[in-house]
């Protein structure tokens, strides 16, 4: 990639005021770096992977509604979490976080087993009870 | 307390990490230079490891391997240090602050709270600076950042414990011990052999052979699981390519820089050459990219391109096996 073809697109890095560092070449054919705000093939990438997220957040909100998960579902959903990551965020088997996702099994976890989920999704019981 | 370090922004951070603790050490070693002599150019296709609900592709080799055989080749010893009580992880790092001595630190980018939302995902190895400590705020560099940031003791500490594969549970690590001089010129040669002989490796899973199996994937996912979940994979592809946060970085085109400044110090004018040629690969991984998101710009799917970047794959696969071949013999 020569210097002048690295690409300035839009991106989501342009908030947080960060930009891409990239190599090219110069017009003297001598590696040099050079900055980037974005690059339309990964910002679309980006984009669709953060609409899949969002999409499954919806399915889970719905499920809970109609009482086919627990609210825990939503909420690992929400920060972009599957199982394996959240059984390891709150020291449970996996087995027994899947086992959680169930509307009858969550209605009789104890407070301290709920108090796990409230605190890595930063919530407050009631609050992991419910969705908003 | 300010160790007086300077931030210099780097295309990835393990790299940039590597040169800029070297350089605060009196070292003067670029990033490509640090990604070469550590053969850290790699592809890999992990189809039974999911990130994100998709396979594992991946262009570099495993999180922190760059630095322990760059050290390994030009006489610096490391001190790795992981931590199951945050405390004592605080601890030690304010020991080490303390000593005038900036560390290296594996953290997780979900609660990186400087990074903009889109791009904090459950994503375990990435790595920054820790330089000093002002108040309750740690000072960070971060090598993907433009300029020096820095952290609260309780963000620091959820970005160091965080959960998941390749929990980095607290990971610190800094050079201890350097040679008069640094061997680079046999490191070089050390360097290109692993990367040649991995590329070209005779397992599936690794090298040019992994690219031949995800363009055969590639021919049959939309059959076999639905055009919706192929265009997810392939903008996994794209986003492993190179993006902050999963760890990608233009691989590539590091690579090329490093042939081209390697050519000097070992004195061999045909790196020169095989520099220009990488550059070429690199521009066809990009078309590649560009292809493939034409497909999956178009999120339902509806598209018959997926053959045609199949054979885009397998013509790269052949040019990187013929590449590595001919410069294992070269060095």
């Amino acid at each position: 990639m020569k210097k002048k073809e690295v690409p300035q697109d839009k991106s989501n890095l342009e908030k947080a005021n960060i930009k891409d560092m990239v190599y090219a070449v110069d017009e003297n054919g001598e590696y040099t770096t050079a900055l980037s705000t974005g690059w339309e093939p990964k910002s679309i990438a980006l984009d669709n992977a953060i609409k899949d997220i969002e999409e499954r957040t919806a399915a889970a909100k719905a499920r809970f509604f109609n009482n086919e998960s627990s609210s825990i579902e939503y909420y690992m959903e929400l920060h972009k979490m599957d199982i394996p990551i959240l059984a390891s965020y709150v020291g449970l088997w996996q087995w027994r976080v899947k086992r959680h996702l169930k509307p009858s099994v969550f209605r009789k976890l104890s407070t301290k087993t709920l108090q796990k989920y409230a605190d890595v999704f930063e919530i407050s019981i009631d609050q992991l009870k419910n969705i908003d | 307390m300010k160790i007086d370090f300077s931030h210099k922004q780097a295309a990835h951070c393990e790299n940039g990490v590597v040169s800029n603790l070297m350089r605060h050490n009196g070292f003067d070693v670029s990033e490509p230079m640090v990604f070469g002599i550590g053969s850290g150019l790699l592809f890999s296709y992990l189809p039974f490891i999911k990130v994100n609900y998709a396979p594992v592709f991946t262009y570099r080799v495993l999180p922190g391997l760059v630095f322990n055989r760059f050290a390994k080749r030009v006489g610096v010893k490391v001190k790795r240090e992981k931590f199951r009580n945050p405390k004592n992880a605080k601890a030690r790092l304010d020991e080490n602050l303390k000593n005038n001595n900036p560390v290296g630190l594996q953290v997780g980018v979900y609660n990186l709270i400087y990074f903009p939302d889109e791009y904090r995902f459950h994503f375990n190895a990435h790595n920054m600076v820790v330089y000093g400590k002002k108040e309750d705020r740690y000072l960070i560099s971060d090598p993907v950042m433009e300029r020096v940031t820095s952290l609260t003791e309780k963000q620091l500490e959820k970005v160091r414990f965080a959960k998941g594969a390749f929990a980095p549970k607290g990971h610190m690590y800094y050079p201890t011990a350097f040679p008069e001089k640094l061997e680079l010129e046999s490191a070089i040669v050390k360097g290109i052999r692993q990367t040649c002989r991995d590329m070209t490796a005779p397992v599936p899973i690794v090298g040019v052979k992994a690219m031949r199996w995800v363009a055969k994937n590639i021919r049959k996912w939309p059959k076999k699981i639905g055009q919706k979940k192929t265009n997810h994979y392939l903008g996994q592809i794209v986003r492993m390519q190179e993006e902050i946060g999963t760890g990608g970085g233009g691989f590539r085109y590091i690579y090329a820089a490093f042939l081209q400044e390697a050519a000097v110090v070992i004195n061999n004018e045909k790196l020169k050459e095989f520099s220009k040629e990488m550059t070429e690969i690199g521009d066809l991984w990009r078309d590649f990219a560009l292809d493939a998101s034409r497909i999956y710009k178009n999120r339902s799917g509806e598209s018959d391109g997926y053959n045609k970047i199949a054979d885009q794959l397998v013509i790269i696969a052949n040019r990187e096996e013929n590449f590595f071949k001919r410069l294992k013999k070269v060095v």
